[in-house]
C-alpha cells in the first residue's frame, strides 16, 4: 500500500520549507520514527521523522528544493493493515486525481495553488549541477517540466561568480530578499557583525529595478535582482472563483448571442424627469434601473429566460420568480450579486435594491446569500465605453444581457435624421433552454421599453 | 506570622547569577546519582524507597517517551505544535509526585508531564496541539486547569483559587507552574502580592529552564529568582530542578505549609530546556552547543540510574519494564492521536460559558445559518 507523505507546516503559519538532505534513498527501509530528512523552514532547521515504517518508495523533492507546505515529498511502501483498505488518506500514487482530503493539523489550508515549487540553488556543489533536462510529457503526471526550466534559467546564464558564505541575516530579512529576487551573496551586511538587514535587501534591489539609476547599480543586486520582462501572479481567490465560473459556463451551457441597437432617447427623458422626484433623492438612476424593469416584464412573455437546466435531474426549471443579478466590478474583481424577487419591485424598489447592491460590493462586503440563487443577470458594460459584447452566462442561469454605452447618434426619428441617445444590448443565452426565437423576442420586448417606457404600463 | 525566608541574598552577584551553579540550591541526589545528606529536607523524602525511586523513574522515562513521539507527531504534521519538556521530567515529576488529588495544578503549556501523571488520558492531552479543543480535558475530573498559553496567568488563577480554598476551610493547596521568563510578567507579581496578602495555601512552582525562548534568564534576572519571593513576603527555596528528590522534598515541605494555614511558598526548580523552546523554534541559532553539553551530565534520569544502579535496582528486567512501558504509552498516544474525529464547527461555541447565555446562542443560531449557506456547494 502507497503512503505519501505531504510536506507539514512544521513552524506556525509557514508556507514552505527547504529540504536540506535527505537521510534515505528510494529502497530503504526505514522504522516509525527514524529521522529521514533534514528541513528548513523560516524559523528553524529540524529533523523529520518518517510517519510510517516501510519502503521509501519515491522521492518526490530533491535535496536543495523549496517546498510548498502540503506538496508530497516522498511516498512510502507500507504493509497493508488488515481491514485497512478503505482507509482514504494518503494513498494518493501517482494517477490519483487531485480529491480534496480532510486537512491535516499542522498543513495549514489545502494549498489551491498549482505552481510548483521554484528551486532555489545554494552553494558551489548546487552551481556545478548540471541543468535538469525539460521534463518530458512522461514524466508523471502531476510534474509540469516548465517551471524547473525556467526557474533553472537564471542559475545557468548567471556567471559563476566566486561562492562565498551566505552573510548572515534573521529569517525575515531572507524571506524579503527571496521575495524582491536579491542574491544574499552578495549583500553587504549593515547591521552590527556585518548582519544583513531589510535596507541592504532594499538598497540591493531598488537599482535592479529602478532602470534609470541603473548605472548606480552595484554589483550586487546581481543577475536574478531584476524584476524580469513578465509577472506571475498566483491563480487565487476572486480570479480563481471567477475563472472557474467561466469556464463551468462557457463549457456547459451553449451560448448564442444576440444583438439589438435602439433609440432609448425617451428613456434618458423619462430617467432625468424622475430625477426630479422627491422620492428618488439619493438613487442611482440610469437606463441600467430602467433596463432591469424592462427585463422583468419580458420575462413574463418568455419565462424560459428565467430557467435552470438541471442536468442531474435531467430537468428544466422554471422560475416563477426573478432574482436579477447585475454585474459589478469591485476592486477584489467581478461579482454578481443578485436582486431577489425583483419580479415584485417597483422602478423605484429597483432603483433603490441596485443602489445599494452596488455600494456594497464596491465595498467588499456583499453577502454570500446576495451572490446565491441568481436566475437572470444584467452585465452594464456601457459603463467601461463599449457598446457590446458577447456576455458568458453567470453559471446556472439562462440569460444575460448586456446593456452599451449610451452615445449621442444620427438616427432616424419620424421621418428624418435626429441625434438621438443609442443604445446597443447584447443578449446571450442558453441554446438547450432558449430557443432563437424567445431570445430574439426577449430581447426586442426589452428594446422596445427603453425605446417607450410608456409600453411599461402596457406590458404591467 | 511567616516563617523566615529559607534563601535570602539581597545582593547583586557579580555575574551569571540567574543561573550560576555556584548558587546554592537544595540538592539530594548529585548528578553522578550520589545520595547526599541534607539536614534540612532529608525528612521529607523519608518514605521514599528502592520501589518508589523506581516509580519516579519510570514516571520520567515515560514522560521523556511522550514528549519524544509528541514532536514526531509535530514534525509529521499531526501536532500543530509541541512544546518539548525534555530535561524537565524530574521538576515535573517530583512536584507532581507530591500533590493529592484534590489538590488543584494550573499549569502553563510544558506541564504537559504532569498533566499525564494527574490522569489526563494521553488523547486529551493531545486535543489543544492537534488543535481540535481549547482545552482538552475536563479540569474538575483531574483537577488540573485547562493549558495555559498566556504566559504568567495561570498565577492569577493559582492565587484566586487558594483564597477560595481558604474559605471553603478545606486544607487543600494549589500548584502553579510557571518558567522563568513570566516571573517578569505583571500577572506573577500580582499573583505573588495576593497570595502574600491573604496568605493563601498556593505554591508558585517556578521551572527555571534557563531560558526564556531565546533570552537567557540572566538577562532576566539579575539575582537568583528565588530571591525575589521574600520582597513580596512570601519564603522561597531553591532547588535542583534536575534531582527528583530534591523537588518531591521542596514541594513536600511547600505544601505541608500550605496546608497547615501558613500560606504560600516561591519554588525555583534549577533545570535545564535541553529542546527547543516549542517545535517552531530552533535553539541552536541562540544557544551554545558547550552549554547544551554541560547540562546532558546532570540529566535528570541519568543520575536516578545511577542512584538505582548503585543500589542494585537498575537491573536489565527494571530498564526493559520501564522502556516496554513508556513505549506502550506512546504507542497509545500516537493512536490516539491519529484517530482523533474532527471538531465540528459549532465545537467552538461550547465551553465558552458554564451556563446558557443567550447572546451567545444567538451568535451560534447565526453561524449555523450562515453555514448552511454553503450546502450548495460540493465538497466544502
Amino acid at each position: 500500500m502507497l503512503r505519501e507523505f505531504r510536506l507539514p507546516d512544521l513552524g506556525e503559519g509557514l508556507t514552505e520549507s527547504e529540504i536540506l538532505n535527505w537521510h534515505v534513498s528510494v529502497g530503504d527501509t526505514v522504522e516509525l520514527n527514524q529521522v529521514i530528512a533534514d528541513v528548513e523552514t523560516a524559523k528553524a532547521v529540524v529533523e523529520l521523522p518518517s510517519p510510517y515504517a516501510g519502503i521509501v518508495a519515491r522521492l518526490h523533492e530533491q535535496a536543495g528544493t523549496v517546498v510548498e507546505v502540503g506538496s508530497p515529498i516522498v511516498s512510502f511502501e507500507v504493509a497493508t493493515p488488515a481491514g485497512a483498505d478503505a482507509d482514504g488518506s494518503g494513498t494518493g500514487g501517482e494517477s490519483a486525481p487531485a480529491k480534496r482530503e480532510p486537512n491535516l493539523v499542522g498543513y495549514g489550508a489545502v494549498p489551491d495553488a498549482v505552481g510548483r515549487p521554484a528551486r532555489r540553488r545554494r552553494g558551489a556543489a548546487a552551481a556545478a549541477d548540471p541543468v535538469p533536462v525539460p521534463v518530458t510529457a512522461a514524466a508523471p503526471a502531476a510534474v509540469t517540466g516548465a517551471v524547473a526550466v525556467a526557474a533553472a534559467a537564471p542559475a545557468v546564464s548567471a556567471a559563476p561568480a566566486p561562492v562565498r558564505e551566505r552573510p548572515r541575516s534573521t529569517p525575515p530579512v531572507r524571506k524579503l530578499a527571496r521575495d524582491m529576487g536579491v542574491d544574499l551573496t552578495g549583500v553587504q551586511g549593515s547591521g552590527p557583525g556585518g548582519l544583513v538587514v531589510r535596507a541592504d535587501i532594499v538598497r540591493a534591489a531598488l537599482p535592479a529595478a529602478d532602470t534609470a539609476s541603473a548605472t548606480a547599480a552595484p554589483a550586487a543586486a546581481g543577475p536574478q535582482g531584476c524584476a524580469g520582462r513578465e509577472e506571475r501572479t498566483p491563480v487565487s481567490g476572486m480570479r480563481k472563483h471567477t475563472a472557474a465560473a467561466m469556464v463551468a459556463s462557457a463549457f456547459t451551457a451553449p451560448h448564442a448571442t444576440v444583438f439589438l441597437t435602439v433609440d432609448i432617447t425617451p428613456t434618458m427623458e423619462l430617467l432625468k424627469r424622475l430625477k426630479q422626484q422627491p422620492a428618488f433623492d439619493g438613487l442611482k438612476l440610469s437606463p441600467l434601473t430602467l433596463a432591469a424593469k424592462a427585463v422583468c416584464l419580458a420575462l413574463r412573455r418568455y419565462p424560459s429566460l428565467n430557467s435552470r437546466w438541471d442536468e442531474a435531474a435531467r430537468e428544466i426549471v422554471r422560475y416563477n420568480y426573478v432574482n436579477l443579478g447585475i454585474a459589478a466590478a469591485t476592486p477584489r474583481g467581478l461579482m454578481v450579486p443578485n436582486i431577489k424577487d425583483a419580479q415584485a419591485l417597483s422602478l423605484h424598489g429597483l432603483a433603490a435594491a441596485v443602489t445599494a447592491l452596488a455600494q456594497t460590493a464596491r465595498d467588499g462586503k456583499t453577502p454570500q446569500a446576495d451572490l446565491a440563487g441568481g436566475t437572470i443577470s444584467i452585465s452594464n458594460v456601457g459603463v467601461f465605453g463599449v457598446d457590446a459584447g458577447t456576455p458568458i452566462l453567470n453559471p446556472g442561469e439562462a440569460g444575460i444581457l448586456a446593456l452599451g454605452a449610451v452615445r449621442r447618434q444620427p438616427w432616424e426619428y419620424e421621418g428624418e435624421i435626429a441625434l438621438r441617445s443609442v443604445m446597443t444590448l447584447s443578449l446571450s443565452f442558453d441554446h438547450r433552454l432558449v430557443d432563437g426565437e424567445q431570445g430574439a423576442g426577449f430581447l426586442s420586448d426589452v428594446g422596445a421599453v427603453l425605446a417607450d417606457p410608456l409600453l411599461a404600463l402596457a406590458m404591467a | 506570622m511567616r516563617i523566615p525566608v529559607s534563601l535570602h541574598i539581597p545582593v547583586r552577584h557579580p555575574e551569571n547569577s540567574g543561573s550560576s551553579p555556584i548558587d546554592p540550591y537544595v540538592q539530594l541526589v548529585t548528578p553522578d546519582g550520589v545520595r547526599v545528606p541534607d539536614p534540612l529536607y532529608d525528612r521529607w523524602v523519608e518514605d521514599i524507597d528502592g520501589a518508589r525511586l523506581q516509580e519516579l523513574y519510570i514516571d520520567m522515562a515515560v514522560i521523556r517517551r511522550i514528549d519524544t513521539e509528541a514532536t514526531a507527531l509535530q514534525r509529521q504534521g499531526e501536532l500543530g505544535l509541541w512544546p518539548p519538556l525534555l530535561g524537565q521530567e524530574a521538576a515535573q515529576i517530583g512536584s507532581v509526585r507530591s500533590l493529592r488529588s484534590s489538590d488543584f495544578v494550573f499549569p502553563s503549556y510544558r506541564e504537559n508531564g504532569v498533566a499525564y501523571c494527574r490522569g489526563v488520558a494521553v488523547g486529551e492531552l493531545m486535543r489543544t496541539w492537534r488543535g481540535n479543543a481549547g482545552a482538552g480535558w475536563d479540569p474538575y475530573t483531574v483537577n488540573v486547569a485547562p493549558t495555559q498559553v498566556i504566559i504568567g496567568a495561570q498565577a492569577l488563577h493559582a492565587a484566586g483559587y487558594a483564597m477560595g480554598i481558604t474559605r471553603d476551610g478545606t486544607d487543600d493547596a494549589v500548584i502553579s507552574y510557571f518558567g522563568d521568563g513570566a516571573t517578569s510578567q505583571g500577572d506573577v507579581s500580582e499573583a505573588m502580592v495576593f497570595a502574600a496578602s491573604f496568605n493563601s495555601p498556593v505554591v508558585f512552582f517556578c521551572s527555571n529552564n534557563q531560558w526564556a525562548i531565546s533570552e537567557p534568564v540572566t538577562l532576566q534576572a539579575q539575582v537568583p529568582i528565588a530571591n525575589r519571593a521574600p520582597g513580596f513576603g512570601i519564603p522561597s527555596i531553591r532547588v535542583d530542578g534536575n534531582d527528583v528528590l530534591a523537588v518531591m522534598a521542596a514541594t513536600r515541605e511547600a505544601l505541608d505549609r500550605a496546608r497547615s494555614g501558613n500560606g504560600p511558598t516561591f519554588i525555583e526548580a534549577v533545570t535545564y530546556r535541553m529542546g527547543p523552546h516549542t517545535t517552531a523554534d530552533d535553539p541552536t541559532r541562540y544557544r551554545d552547543s558547550a552549554e547544551l553539553e554541560r547540562w546532558r551530565v546532570k540529566d535528570p534520569l541519568s543520575r536516578l540510574q545511577a542512584l538505582l544502579d548503585a543500589m542494585g535496582l537498575f537491573t536489565e528486567e527494571f530498564a526493559a519494564e520501564s522502556s516496554r512501558r513508556a513505549d506502550a504509552v506512546a504507542a497509545e498516544l500516537r493512536e490516539a492521536c491519529l484517530g482523533m474525529p474532527d471538531p465540528g464547527p459549532a465545537d467552538v461555541f461550547a465551553h465558552v460559558y458554564s451556563e446558557p447565555n443567550s447572546w451567545l446562542d444567538r451568535q451560534q443560531e447565526q453561524y449555523s445559518r450562515y453555514l448552511s449557506g454553503f450546502a450548495g456547494e460540493e465538497n466544502r
